[in-house]
């Protein structure tokens, strides 16, 4: 199977099929073995969420029509209304155009969601069609081929893609504080956000997409951006209609050239009483398992803490409560150094024996670098304790460059453990047990 | 006796070296398959080097293979979409049963006769095309011609394979006939009447792959939910490659059509006599053309209500349309369907049982199907600024089949005298002239990227070749 890669620096490869050209002899939809094409009386489309680029379609189609691409913003993906509706295929977005938007996507940085899986929640959510967050499918990084696309068993319903681009709600901002330590590079906010009475029910895993005032420099409105809720499904403050964000303020790319993220300025820089223009929400598999055995191995970098948070604090409510005795948490938490990790002082001030925090920090002068995978083999027996048990489910959140690391890690874990790798991590992906959701 | 080592030379799978009795069967019948093809296939092609997609495998790497190929030495293959063992029967009286691997009994006659009717369409056409790659418009299209041909062989191997596994010495007798019977043979004529007309040229293959072969998609389709799960997935196989006719008819009218607005827009004319000497076929001639093939096509469905149609409905050997996708209860006993009839000389609609008007639902879900087409072709003379339609006629128009057989109806249904349709039926169906005419233009066009005048080149190449591409090698 050959593959095309969809997504790079926030711009879509998005596969069209040629309404001018395509017969509508219905090869490409049975062909297809994850049923991202469909049709109506009109046209054969294919559903931009769903498609994976694994080509399968491109050699039976008798016409040549199933093998057109057109490069657009994530979320600005071609709807399914919209390919319905074609007599011929759109133009080329002009190159300028496209290179804004890369931009944006790329100084926005790793304080955006910005991997596969949630790109195509927000193309669903463009496209007004079932959300797949959580579902990671690059064909290319093989430790993607690893993670669930189902959450686990006891996981709550998830409501997803209730406001659109085109619909977005306004939300209040009522709270802004750095968690990271002031004074240090790479602040990180604490952003809470009240929906007031408009309805936004959420879910630990989840995450909502804000839509930055204003126009780029060609003068188009700016693209949404997607975060991870970072606060409990009953709210940051329970009772309440409100959820948090962890928003790393960006000020330099990739390449450590000095850029201001458009999204992530905008939010740190918001006053209590602002109000934000809010997409979501978005994602239905990287949830949390709801039994009251089930235990959780949480593995982040820096604002890929934030769902990790969320559901911690859940917990920490839930425990409150009574429950949750027998379940576990187990966190390995990389930062390059504790100032700048977010929520440090208080993860450390949570009971030991209602969670067991492991950092990893890469950038403290005088001390090795150390990385999660680092420390997942240094706590291997007590992981593989865990991984025998079939209430265990395992988080991976943070940069992309971290995932593939940890999913070896994790194999060399179970493999110490004399456990056959290749039946856990069926077992694992198929009951909703690995989720891997990285930017 | 072939000595074919049909592991090799017969991509399978079926376990066909597994099945000593089976192959044997197919060993006796290989050379007469290779004798038929000598005799009546595509004329004087045996040493053309063809750009051929052949299958190998069903899955999709496998079954597009691309490559120059020998029409004689195709990899004739027998493929079966892959089993589900727990595929159960989704219509009919038997819903809700598990799928039959084997042929019961009491529907052995009713499945043959399916089978049968179906394998014949599949050498017909080729019969029917033999001498068109004389006058091929380029070597893009003869390429296109002879990949036809030599799926519709595969086609007739997917058929006859059932016939020899699943029936018996009758089933072989039947494979025998099918190679017997010819298209057009006053004494042994092939079943269905449409396969029995010419094809003799360009413009009327494009039609039949248009219009005819649909019907082998619907028909296909319809027994792709068959509760014997052999037929079900040996048809959805082929199904995958009936694609590439329909794609030679839709694409090959689209650029006859595209030809001939160019050709009016450079001399500013709709005068059809002008655009016959320019060497383009006139829109009204392609509108006669259409007119014909449509009203030939549709009476492969059959009659409007029969009682055959209900029994194969509701013993599971035939589904409808997309049957899966249908939300109503698959039974249909009690629901009622509408068809014409003519009543003192006036067309009406007459409500009926739906199980016995299910030749009539598949044929109208064929007709929506090629309107939708037609309407693409119109958007050539839309894009061109000409104003002129292609339009379907009425579903009673020409009918030699079911309660409308003989009705004498103009293309717009309305009815008419038998002396107006004298009078008038070069007007509405491709007269000897106007073939005359088209024949006339059919020159054969061999340097590659080279175009006959009377076709545009199309869109784009074969497997993302380019158009000039040497599609087609003569030794």
């Amino acid at each position: 199977m050959s593959t095309t890669t969809m997504i790079e620096n926030g711009i879509l490869n998005q596969h069209l099929i040629d309404p001018e050209i395509c017969i509508r002899c219905n090869t490409c939809e049975a062909t297809c073995p994850i049923g991202a094409i469909t049709h109506d009386d009109t046209n054969y489309v294919v559903m931009a969420d769903q498609c994976n680029g694994c080509m399968d379609c491109i050699s039976p189609c008798p016409t040549g029509s199933i093998d057109n691409w057109r490069k657009v913003p994530v979320a600005e993906a071609y709807s399914l209304a919209d390919q319905f509706g074609w007599e011929a295929l759109p133009p080329e977005l002009p190159p300028e155009r496209l290179a804004a938007a890369a931009l944006s996507s790329d100084a926005a940085g790793s304080a955006e969601v910005e991997d596969l899986s949630q790109a195509q929640a927000a193309i669903a959510a463009v496209a007004g069609l079932a959300s797949n967050a959580g579902e990671t499918r690059e064909a290319e990084f093989r430790s993607a081929a690893f993670g669930a696309t189902v959450p686990p068993w006891s996981a709550a319903h998830a409501y997803t893609n209730l406001y659109g681009p085109r619909n977005p709600v306004s939300a209040a901002v009522v709270g802004n504080i750095n968690c990271t330590e002031a004074g240090f590079d790479n602040e990180t906010h604490h952003i809470v956000l009240d929906f007031g009475a408009m309805p936004f029910p959420v879910l630990e895993g989840q995450s909502i997409a804000i839509i930055p005032p204003g126009v780029d420099a060609n003068g188009r409105p700016h693209v949404a951006r997607q975060y991870s809720i970072a606060s409990a499904r009953n709210g940051e403050r329970p009772g309440y209609n409100n959820v948090a964000l962890t928003v790393k303020r960006v000020m330099q790319d990739h390449e450590g050239q000095p850029v201001r993220g458009v999204a992530s300025n905008y939010l740190c820089d918001l006053k209590v009483g602002d109000a934000v223009q809010v997409i979501g929400p978005f994602g239905h598999s990287f949830l949390m398992p709801n039994h009251p055995r089930s235990h959780i191995v949480m593995i982040c970098t820096g604002t890929g803490s934030a769902p990790m948070r969320a559901m911690t604090e859940w917990r920490r409510r839930l425990r409150k409560s009574g429950k949750f005795d027998g379940g576990k948490l187990m966190l390995f938490f990389g930062a390059r150094t504790p100032q700048e990790l977010p929520y440090f002082g208080p993860l450390q001030n949570l009971p030991k024996d209602f969670i067991d925090n492991n950092f990893a920090f890469s950038r403290v002068a005088g001390i090795p670098k150390r990385y999660v995978q680092d420390v997942i083999r240094e706590r291997a027996i007590d992981l593989a304790e865990l991984l025998r048990d079939d209430n265990t489910h395992i988080y991976v959140c943070g940069l992309k460059s971290m995932e593939e690391g940890v999913v070896l890690a994790l194999r060399d874990v179970i493999v110490q453990a004399e456990l056959n790798w290749e039946n856990v991590a069926a077992k694992l992906k198929q009951q909703g047990r690995l989720h891997l959701e990285t930017y | 006796m072939s000595n074919i080592d049909y592991s090799v030379k017969i991509p399978n799978n079926v376990d066909l070296s597994g099945d000593r009795t089976l192959q044997r069967a197919l060993e006796s019948w290989q050379p007469n398959f290779i004798q038929w093809w000598d005799d009546v296939g595509p004329e004087g092609s045996t040493n053309h080097d063809v750009y051929l997609r052949t299958a190998v495998s069903v899955d999709p790497q496998g079954w597009a293979q691309f490559g120059y190929v020998k029409m004689r030495d195709y990899r004739w293959g027998i493929f079966l979409n892959p089993a589900d063992q727990e595929r159960a029967i989704h219509f009919g009286d038997h819903k809700g049963e598990k799928a039959w691997q084997e042929v019961p009994g009491e529907h052995r006659a009713n499945l043959r006769r399916i089978i049968v009717t179906q394998g014949d369409t599949e050498p017909a056409s080729v019969e029917q095309q033999r001498h068109l790659g004389l006058t091929a418009p380029s070597l893009y299209d003869l390429r296109n011609l002879f990949q036809v041909n030599v799926e519709e062989g595969r086609h007739l191997w997917a058929m006859v394979y059932l016939l020899h596994k699943y029936f018996g010495r009758d089933g072989r007798e039947e494979a025998e006939a099918l190679l017997e019977r010819q298209s057009g043979d006053e004494n042994n004529p092939r079943i269905l009447g449409a396969f029995n007309e010419k094809t003799p040229d360009w413009l009327a293959f494009f039609m039949f792959t248009y219009f005819t072969d649909r019907d082998g998609k619907f028909q296909l389709a319809a027994l792709a939910e068959s509760a014997f799960d052999p037929l079900a997935r040996t048809t959805k196989f082929m199904l995958t490659e009936e694609a590439h006719h329909m794609f030679v008819g839709e694409s090959g009218v689209s650029r006859v059509l595209q030809r001939t607005c160019q050709v009016m827009n450079e001399l500013k004319t709709d005068d059809v006599a002008k655009l016959r000497v320019a060497g383009v076929i006139d829109l009204p001639t392609i509108q006669r053309y259409l007119n014909f093939h449509y009203s030939v096509t549709i009476d492969l469905f059959g009659a409007d209500q029969s009682s055959n149609a209900a029994t194969f409905y509701s013993s599971g050997l035939k589904g409808r349309y997309e049957e899966g996708k249908r939300s109503d209860d698959h039974a249909l006993h009690d629901q009622r369907y509408k068809v014409l009839e003519v009543v003192d000389g006036k067309l009406q609609e007459k409500e009926v049982p739906m199980l016995n008007a299910l030749n009539e639902v598949l044929r109208d879900d064929y007709i929506k199907d090629s309107n939708a087409g037609v309407g693409r072709w119109n958007k050539v003379m839309e894009k061109a600024g000409i104003d002129f339609r292609l339009i379907i006629p009425h579903k009673a128009f020409n009918r030699q089949i079911g309660a409308l057989a003989g009705v004498r109806m103009s293309p717009d249904g309305r009815p008419v005298t038998e002396q107006e349709w004298q009078t008038r039926k070069d007007e509405w169906l491709a007269s000897d002239a106007d073939r005359a005419f088209v024949a006339s233009l059919m020159q054969r066009c061999l340097a590659p990227g080279k175009f006959a005048g009377w076709i545009a080149p199309p869109v784009m190449g074969i497997n993302r070749q380019p158009v000039d591409f040497d599609y087609v090698r003569f030794n």
